[in-house]
């Protein structure tokens, strides 16, 4: 579906079937959403985003996921759950996170190349930062 | 009661020094747990996927693994294992459809349906030791030692398997008085300290550490106690960097919190191992004689 917006006729890519598999793997319904920006208040990250939590929920509201394919807001996330237990919509914004981490890395591509990192490095990592790091940010 | 102990990957090597001083805790506080026969990795971080199950496993057989040891409990000392087992075991209390899913994927497993309690050190403490016991038991106290407990992500959330309420820092809190430190009220307890996204960050640019530290820096805090090895690694090991960037004003030499209380309680330092902190760590304890009197 191609609407035109801010009356200039700006394509943009609003999706139903993304708002659907955005819903599914999540568990969560991205609807909820009301824009009050807690999450991003809350975001350790947010700092370093190229879009903000708040901004990403509302592209996700519409499914537009071409919008989001070059940004670094959800490979950023830590998943620490700090926007999810303050979220008044009660919405699981991790799990939005994951979900947007997910339709990437399905398409068999990795944020991170494990094998491009120093030996040095892996060698002073612990276990569990390569371990959890490389579930989240490898497929 | 039978208490089963999970150890997880990174406490056999990296974080010997949160393991070996909370065993060693514990046997001085004589409690008896029994660390797990064939235990496998937790996997870390808990699938935030609604369809993705097959990362449940790990965690999911580590519990059956305890069932059939016949565990009342399961005790972590990881937080981010306790996190992960304590979230796996939710779902299969409680999502009937899943865990029948889980249970027929692992036919050569026992059916499990959340039978086992998974319980965090801390917890274990409070509920079988009792902060008197340890008050009493202890040997050395950490005088003057200014310390703040530092929670991070896991411990806490989500809410339904945090250890305590959000915002509540009240185990460690009343650990760290029991043991005669001097717990300083920290802002930061539960900001996130960047966990696994070190991985791509260049020494010194991890600020979710940085920013913790440095509020404990603007709280006049000498020390921080933790239970998580991601949290150990990204605020105590990139601490010069840091300096180097002038994002923190002061070293804040970093500890396990079982360290602190195997000190305390007149266990022997090289139990605990502190060569794996960095070197100011022991240097601290020594300069408030805590290392001498033990």
């Amino acid at each position: 579906m191609t609407l035109p917006m801010n009356a200039q006729n700006v394509s943009v890519d609003v999706s139903l079937v993304s708002i659907e598999k955005i819903n599914t793997l999540s568990g969560e319904n991205v609807k909820l959403c009301m824009q009050c920006g807690t999450c991003t208040a809350a975001c350790p990250m947010a700092d370093e985003m190229d879009f903000f939590p708040r901004k990403v929920m509302h592209l996700s509201q519409f499914g537009m996921l071409s919008r989001m394919n070059d940004i670094n807001t959800y490979w950023k996330c830590a998943s620490c759950h700090s926007c999810s237990v303050r979220c008044p919509r009660g919405i699981d914004i991790a799990k939005v996170m994951e979900a947007l981490r997910q339709l990437v890395l399905r398409t068999s591509k990795n944020y991170i190349e494990p094998s491009e990192m120093p030996a040095a490095q892996i060698k002073e990592l612990p276990a569990i930062v390569m371990v959890a790091g490389f579930r989240k940010l490898t497929s | 009661m039978k208490i089963s102990y999970y150890p997880g990957c990174t406490l056999k090597l990296k974080a010997k020094n949160l393991e070996l001083a909370g065993l060693a805790s514990l046997k001085a506080l004589g409690i008896d747990v029994e660390e797990m026969d064939r235990w496998n990795c937790c996997g870390a971080v808990y699938s935030l996927t609604d369809d993705d199950l097959i990362h449940h496993v790990g965690p999911v057989r580590n519990l059956v693994r305890a069932k059939e040891r016949g565990a009342d409990k399961l005790v972590t000392l990881c937080s981010m294992c306790y996190n992960t087992l304590a979230r796996a075991n939710q779902l299969m209390k409680t999502d009937v459809v899943k865990r029948d899913t889980i249970n027929r994927f692992m036919d050569d497993e026992i059916d499990y349906a959340g039978e086992v309690e998974v319980i965090h050190y801390l917890t274990l403490l409070e509920e079988h030791v009792g902060w008197d016991k340890i008050k009493a038991k202890v040997k050395a106290p950490l005088t003057d030692l200014k310390v703040a407990p530092y929670y991070g992500c896991t411990l806490q959330r989500p809410q339904d398997v945090g250890i305590e309420p959000m915002g509540s820092f009240r185990l460690m809190t009343r650990l760290l008085e029991a043991i005669g430190a001097t717990v300083v009220p920290f802002n930061s307890s539960d900001k996130c300290c960047g966990s696994y996204q070190v991985l791509n960050a260049p020494a010194g640019d991890n600020d979710a550490a940085a920013n913790v530290l440095k509020a404990a820096n603007q709280a006049g805090i000498e020390a921080l106690a933790t239970s998580c090895p991601l949290c150990e690694y990204n605020l105590g090991k990139q601490q010069e960097q840091f300096l180097a960037k002038s994002k923190i004003t002061a070293h804040v030499p970093t500890f396990y919190f079982t360290q602190l209380l195997a000190m305390a309680l007149g266990v022997s330092p090289e139990v605990c191992h502190f060569e794996l902190n960095d070197i100011r760590s022991l240097q601290l304890l020594e300069a408030k004689n805590i290392q001498a009197a033990a």
